[in-house]
Formats: C-alpha cells, sequence, structure tokens
C-alpha cells in the first residue's frame, strides 16, 4: 500500500513539473499574463509530493517491507536501524529518488521564499528546473522504479553487508547530493536569465545563496569522504584521485569559480558571461561526475554490462541538459558579455584570473578521469594517477593562492599594484622564508612550495581584516578570512604530510618495540576479540610521545563470515602537532606480526582547513541571508505605514 | 574550459568601450561538451575486449636490470627470464586504482602456482609497500621501473598490463588492461600454451 502511494505520488509529481514547464513557457509570452500565478505553488506542491514519495521509501525500509524489491536486495531485518535507514539510498534507485526530492525540494524552497529576482527570470528559473526534473523523473519511473514489487515476498532481505554498515558511509552521500543537485538550481538561474536576458546585479544578487549553500554541503562533504577514505582503508592515504573522488571535486571546482564570480557580478555588474556559463558548467559537472560513477565506464573493461541502459539514459539527459545550455549560452552570450569595465590590476582581475585557473585544473582532472577511455580509443588502456594529477594541478593551483593573497587586497575596478606591495612585505616573506628553509632541509620541491605558499597565505587571508573595527565587520567578509585561511590550513597540512611523514614497516614479536618519529611504539600482545558479526585479530600497542606516559592503542584486522571478507581497523592517536597511525598487518612465517606506523605531522590541518572553508562560507550564507531578511521587513513596514496613514 | 575576457581584463582603460562583437570562444565550452559526447558513446558502444596485438609479441625481452622496489623480494633482470619455466611479467603502480581491482586475480593465480614478476611504473617504495600490505603480494620479484624504460621496452604504455614470458624470455602474449575474473581461465591456457606444464588447471576447468 505504502509502495503504490509512494509511486503515485512521485507521479503526480513528475506530472506537476510537466505543467510547470508547460505553463512557465506559456506565461513568458505576452498572452499568458494568466499563467503567471501559476508556476509558484505548482513548484510547492511538486516538491510536497516529492517528499512524500521519498517519506514513503524511507518507511518501506524502516519496515523492512520484504514485498518490495529495493528492500530485499538491500536490506535485512536483522540490520540497526540507522543502516536500515541509510539502506533507502545506499542503492541506484533510491540515490535517483533523493537526488530528484532533492531538486524538487530546491525548486519548491526557490518558489516559497526567492523576492529578490524580477519576476520573468524567476518564471523562466522555474520552468528550467522543472524541466531538469522532468528528465529524472523520466529516468526513475522508466527505468529505475523504486517501488517496485516482487511476485513473492522475500522470505529475508539479502543486504546485511558489513563492510558497507558504517556511519560514515550513511551520510557522507545525501550531503554530497545535496551539494551537486543544490548547483542545479544555479543552472536552472543561469538558464533563465540566459532566457529572459537578464543577467545583471539583481540576478546576481538572487543566485548567490544559493550557489553558497550548495557550495558548503560540497566542501564538507569533500572533506569528511577524505577523511573517511583516511581512516577506513588503512594506508595512510587522504586523497586518491580515484574517478569517484574526482567526481566529487570536479563541480566544487566550477562551484567555488562560480561563487566568486557572482560575487563580481553583485557588486561591480562585470563577469556576466562568466558567471552564466560557470553556473551552466558546475551542474555540467554534477552530472558528468554521477555519469561516469553510475555507468561503470572507467573501472573496467566489462563493467557496463552492469546496465548499459542506465549509463545511456543519464548521457541521453547528459546531452540534452548539457548540451541545451551550452548552445543557449552560445546563441545568447554575445548580448550577455558587456558589463562593467576594469584595469589589469584590480579585484575583478584577480578574480578572473582565478576563474582561469579553477578551470585549469578542472579541465585537467577531467582529462585525467577520463584518460582510460581516450587511450583506449587508441586501442591501449592506460591509467594516470598522483605522478600526473599532483604536478600538473600544482602548476595551476600554486600561481592561483599567490594571487589568492593579493586579491582580497586590491580595490574594486582600478588599482596600483605598488599601493598593495608594502602591505604584502610580510606574507611574501613568510612564503620565500618558509619554501627556502623546506628545501634546504631537503623537502621536494611541491611541498616545500607548499609550506611556503600555505604560511603567506595564511598571514595575507588575515590582511583584509587589518584596519577595520572587527564589530563592526559585516559576516561575508569574515567568511571570505575564513575560508582563505582555512585553504592555507589544508595546504600546510597536505604539505606537511607530503614533506614530513614518518613511516615504518615492522615485523614484531609481542613485547617488542619501535621508534617512529617522537613516539617509542611496543607491541604488548595480539589477541582474538570477537564482534556481533565479525571476529578479529587485535593488537595492544603502547604508544609514548617523547618517554611521556604511555596511551594504548588497539588496531584490529576483521574477519567477517557473512559475506567473507576482511577489513583493517587502524588505530589513530591524534595530537595538537600530528597523528600517530597504526595498522595491523599479518603473521610472518617466522610468527612476527606485521606492524605499519606512520606519523603525520600536523595531518590533522587538511580537514580542520576544509571545515574552516566550509564554515567560511557558512558565515557569508548567514550575513547575506539576515541582510535580505532584513530588506524584507523594512519593505513590509513601509506598505503598512502607508496603508495605515490611508495612502 | 576558458572563456572571452570581454570585460576588458586586459583590455584598454577602464573608459574605453569595446566594440561588441561576439567572440568564436563562446562556443568553446559546446565544442568541448561535444567532444567529451563523442568520446562517452565510443566508449559506451566499441565493442569489447579487443585484442590488440602487441608488435613484441614473439620478440624477446630486452635487457634489463631493476634494482628491488620492495625490501621482501628481490630486484628483476632479464637474465631470470630465461630459467626454463614460463611466467607472467606483471606491470603495476601503487596509484593505479584497476591495479587494486586485479590483485585479487593475481592472488589466485600465484596461488595457481604461477611465477609473477612484477615491474612498478615510478613508484616510490613506501608506496607500493602500503600497496602489497592492503593488496597481498603475488609477486616472485618486483624491479622499480622509474623511468618507465621497460615499460616502453616491452611495448606497454599503461599500468596494469601482462606479459606471458616462455620459457626462453620470448613474450607470447599481452593482456592489457586488468585481469578480471573471467580472464584467470585464458591467461592459464596462454601460459600453458607456453610451455607450463601442471599449473592451476583446476582452476582453469571451473
Amino acid at each position: 500500500m505504502i509502495a503504490e502511494l509512494g509511486l503515485a505520488a512521485l507521479w503526480m509529481a513528475a506530472a506537476l513539473a510537466a505543467l510547470q514547464l508547460i505553463a512557465g513557457a506559456l506565461a513568458l509570452r505576452p498572452r499568458g499574463a494568466a499563467l503567471r500565478g501559476v508556476i509558484r505553488p505548482v513548484a510547492m506542491m511538486q516538491g510536497v509530493l516529492v517528499a512524500l514519495a521519498f517519506a514513503a521509501l524511507i518507511w518501506l525500509f524502516v519496515t523492512t517491507d520484504l514485498s518490495v524489491k529495493l528492500v530485499a536486495e538491500n536490506s535485512h531485518s536483522a540490520k540497526p536501524m540507522i543502516f536500515k535507514i541509510a539502506g533507502a539510498w545506499g542503492n541506484h534507485e533510491g540515490s535517483m529518488l533523493l537526488w530528484v526530492t532533492i531538486m524538487s525540494l530546491g525548486g519548491a524552497f526557490v518558489a516559497l521564499v526567492e523576492k529578490r529576482l524580477a519576476e520573468d527570470t524567476l518564471i523562466a528559473t522555474l520552468a528550467g528546473q522543472a524541466f531538469v526534473s522532468l528528465g529524472f523523473y523520466a529516468f526513475l519511473l522508466l527505468s529505475s522504479n523504486p517501488f517496485e514489487r516482487l511476485p513473492q515476498p522475500a522470505p529475508e532481505g539479502a543486504g546485511l553487508n558489513p563492510l558497507l554498515q558504517d556511519i560514515g558511509l550513511a551520510f557522507h552521500p545525501p550531503t554530497l547530493y545535496v551539494g551537486y543537485v543544490g548547483l542545479s538550481i544555479a543552472f536552472s538561474f543561469a538558464v533563465g536569465a540566459l532566457v529572459t536576458r537578464d543577467v545583471g546585479p539583481a540576478f546576481a544578487r538572487a543566485m548567490r545563496p544559493w550557489v553558497l549553500g550548495a557550495w558548503i554541503f560540497l566542501t564538507l562533504g569533500i572533506t569528511a569522504g577524505s577523511y573517511w577514505a583516511y581512516y577506513t582503508l588503512g594506508w595512510g592515504g587522504w586523497w586518491f584521485w580515484d574517478p569517484v573522488e574526482n567526481a566529487s571535486l570536479m563541480p566544487w571546482l566550477a562551484a567555488t569559480a562560480l561563487l566568486h564570480s557572482v560575487s563580481v557580478l553583485a557588486a561591480r555588474n562585470a563577469l556576466r558571461a562568466w558567471t552564466v556559463m560557470l553556473g551552466v558548467v558546475a551542474f555540467s559537472m554534477s552530472m558528468v561526475g554521477t555519469f561516469l560513477v553510475r555507468s561503470g565506464i572507467l573501472t573496467s573493461v566489462h563493467a557496463f554490462a552492469v546496465d548499459p541502459t542506465r549509463g545511456s539514459f543519464i548521457l541521453i539527459l547528459l546531452a540534452i541538459y548539457i548540451g541545451g545550455a551550452l548552445l543557449l549560452f552560445g546563441l545568447r552570450a554575445s548580448t550577455v558579455t558587456e558589463g562593467a569595465r576594469f584595469a589589469f590590476v584590480s579585484r575583478e582581475a584577480s578574480l578572473v584570473f582565478n576563474n582561469v585557473m579553477l578551470c585549469g585544473i578542472l579541465g585537467i582532472v577531467l582529462v585525467g578521469t577520463l584518460y582510460p577511455l581516450l587511450t583506449e580509443a587508441f586501442g591501449v588502456k592506460v591509467s594516470v594517477g598522483p605522478p600526473y594529477f599532483n604536478p600538473v594541478s600544482a602548476i595551476f593551483a600554486f600561481p592561483m593562492i599567490v594571487v589568492m593573497a593579493v586579491g582580497p587586497l586590491l580595490r574594486w575596478k582600478d588599482d596600483g599594484a605598488r599601493r598593495v606591495a608594502p602591505v604584502l612585505a610580510i606574507p611574501a616573506l613568510v612564503a620565500l622564508g618558509g619554501a627556502g628553509a623546506a628545501f634546504a632541509a631537503h623537502v621536494a620541491l611541491l611541498p616545500a612550495l607548499g609550506l611556503g605558499l600555505g604560511g603567506g597565505l595564511a598571514v595575507a587571508s588575515l590582511l583584509p581584516l587589518r584596519g577595520r573595527n572587527l564589530r563592526r565587520t559585516p559576516l561575508p567578509t569574515w567568511g571570505m578570512v575564513i575560508s582563505h585561511f582555512g585553504l592555507a590550513v589544508a595546504l600546510l597540512g597536505m604539505a606537511s604530510e607530503a614533506a614530513f611523514s614518518i613511516e615504518k614497516l615492522a615485523a614484531l614479536n609481542p613485547g617488542e618495540s619501535r621508534q617512529v618519529g617522537p613516539y617509542a611504539l611496543s607491541l604488548d600482545r595480539i589477541d582474538p576479540v570477537a564482534g556481533p558479526n565479525w571476529t578479529a585479530l587485535q593488537a595492544t600497542v603502547s604508544a609514548r610521545y617523547a618517554g611521556g606516559a604511555p596511551v594504548v592503542l588497539n588496531p584490529q584486522a576483521r574477519t567477517f563470515a557473512n559475506p567473507p571478507g576482511t577489513r583493517t581497523e587502524s588505530a589513530l592517536l591524534t595530537r595538537w602537532n600530528g597523528q600517530l597511525y597504526v595498522v595491523l598487518g599479518e603473521e610472518g612465517e617466522d610468527g612476527r606480526w606485521q606492524m605499519r606506523f606512520w606519523w603525520k605531522p600536523f595531518v590533522p590541518l587538511i580537514w580542520l582547513g576544509g571545515l574552516l572553508v566550509g564554515f567560511g562560507g557558512l558565515l557569508a550564507l548567514i550575513g547575506r541571508v539576515a541582510r535580505d531578511v532584513k530588506r524584507l521587513v523594512a519593505v513590509d513596514k513601509i506598505a503598512f505605514r502607508r496603508e495605515r496613514q490611508g495612502r | 574550459m576558458s572563456e572571452p575576457l570581454k570585460t576588458g581584463a586586459q583590455g584598454p582603460a577602464p573608459h574605453h568601450p569595446a566594440p561588441r562583437r561576439p567572440a568564436l570562444a563562446v562556443w568553446l565550452p559546446l565544442v568541448l561538451f561535444t567532444a567529451f559526447l563523442a568520446l562517452v558513446i565510443y566508449g559506451l558502444v566499441r565493442p569489447g575486449d579487443r585484442e590488440v596485438a602487441s608488435t613484441f609479441i614473439g620478440k624477446p625481452l630486452p635487457a634489463f636490470d631493476l634494482p628491488p622496489g620492495s625490501d621482501e623480494r628481490p630486484g628483476l633482470d632479464s637474465a631470470h627470464f630465461a630459467s626454463g619455466h614460463p611466467r607472467l611479467l606483471n606491470v603495476f603502480a601503487s596509484w593505479c586504482v584497476p591495479c587494486i581491482a586485479e590483485s585479487p586475480q593475481l592472488a589466485q593465480l600465484a596461488a595457481a602456482g604461477v611465477e609473477i614478476d612484477g615491474v612498478a611504473i615510478r613508484d616510490r617504495k613506501d608506496d607500493l609497500a602500503r600497496f602489497l600490505l592492503a593488496n597481498g603480494n603475488p609477486y616472485a620479484r618486483i624491479g622499480k621501473d622509474d623511468l618507465s624504460k621497460v615499460q616502453m621496452g616491452i611495448g606497454s604504455s599503461g599500468v596494469p598490463e601482462t606479459f606471458v614470458v616462455d620459457a626462453h624470455g620470448v613474450i607470447r602474449y599481452q593482456h592489457i588492461g586488468a585481469i578480471m575474473p573471467d580472464d584467470v581461465a585464458m591467461i592459464l591456457g596462454k601460459l600453458k600454451e607456453a610451455g607450463l606444464k601442471n599449473a592451476g588447471l583446476k582452476e582453469a576447468e571451473k
């Protein structure tokens, strides 16, 4: 019953999306004025219906309704409740429903609260959102229905994979999804503005909070995902440049460029074409990333036999939406490229440079991700990895960081390099000194540059606050400072990890010890332990930092019986100045245990920096929204007074 | 992915009006996207698994001598390929994602008694040790090929690739891409053709 309700709600929502698209297209004509009032309520109702469908799916998973195919394949009555719920989106159909849910709720939310945008552009935006949603409704209803019933209810569910029962896995995807799909709103905004030829500061101010919101979620999602990979995979790496990671990084790069472009458009009425193009590209990258991961086109030669219809379906959607939007952009760009002009040394110019560099990194990541496909076209299958990605992306990233230090200090429109040079002397000295000292200590080139630039940027990012009354500094400025500082912190963490990590592989008998960096580590004993659905060997390692009191660590090597699998549970010990990372390996032939130890100075700064970047975004968002609310309240008050005075 | 700076970033001073002309560059994103689509569609419809005949098949391995890539295994020189029984030469790297997917199959082959020699491409010792710890170590020897010299010398252009080398050090078969579960029997067959007796026929007859 619930499943049928969910399906019916989904069909009705799809019908409303079609109505929203058609009514929106007609309302923009001179004779369609009567339809104008329909669009907002339809968008809100569509959101309500989809939310209902999604709630129905969650309910089916909570109650473990085994007559539903998706539940029988992906859940189990003995699962902990939290993983039953997370199981609802931990599969293809459910995650697509989540995708559509976020998309429609986003549209409904825009219809509900958006007051800044010109009415015509808003209608075009909501019609665009409906157009994109329709494709995904079709995908769900025609080729991956989450509510499909089994002819006979299954006796028990199949999905009790313990390897997938991890709290990080449960909540990391929805976070990223909100970011991914939030960019669809920016996409619709860009398309709406192209349709109505209304690309100006008002449009940028309306679009900015939506871009910011999506970008915050993406930032946090990527940060969390990186940490999750770091502590579960047990090999001390925090970024692997694999297609799935790149799929989340590419929209972030585009969204970062978009965020800065939107700010220029809002403040200075420049970078119009850039803003619209990046609005299209950011969501395109979300879709491209989803396509690459879903279709399995990259992982192996045979993966596409899994389900060719899925990949083709997403590909057709890609072609229609991205192709269409870029075509519209090409046709209309000539009419929107005119904007306010600026000199070569100015804040706008530094932001243009930032856009070009971010797009450069984006291109590099995209090419690197598609490289196996590219070479396969010529009959070879090749994979590229960090030896390509690290240096090549650094070529773009490092100049960008230099400009990042300078840019916020420049005036809009026109500035002299001489004016800011004295201010920048300190960060420049920090950067040169840091890089020089690291280089003198035989650190490799990239990490040494990273250390120098990270230090310099950390100082420079705080400079916009100098000479200001800190209590009256607007929140968006604080946000910028904190985000830029966060990036410097993350960069310092990355460079430090690359430059100073100490790694020891040791075969130990219980009772033996090793020195790893500042730590003296001794293997006390190995015990068998049992969990709810696994057995494990657990090492007890005591770690003394520089001769201090011992701290006990318990890394495990877990074995799961059903389905069979092993997983290493690394043990981490975090101090202010770094992390100790311990992994238990196998028992050697001579009865000694293989242990792996890392001492990674300042590695937590990577994720602390990521959190700061996201937090800065959040502050900026709060500042912008608060200002909008204030303005609306003031407008209402004036209207109310006028009414009372009988005017 | 770039686009014209029609806003005069490098243009004249702020008060010069620029001529209004649509630049061709606004079509660049669409052109790039079309190229992407063409590539992906090709990737979807291409006949899977065409064998690309390497020009090196039937030729002896070039002479090389690589330093060890791991503290637990000796290095690799071309002399011991003339050891009198066929073996596999696996070109891999710790930074290569498909190599992780391949590792269970290599372990299966090693368990079936096949001797596998590894050539690690542009890799670092600590990364390698970590990779082997995480994914198992099926290799009898591991040579470190930091400049891809050996890789080029045997006609391999990427990772992972696997070569069947016969008892006299002559390349008999080149497998491009990861060895997938349903390739194992085929690889064992190729080894048998190359003169391997008694290797894991149980696996092959599954």
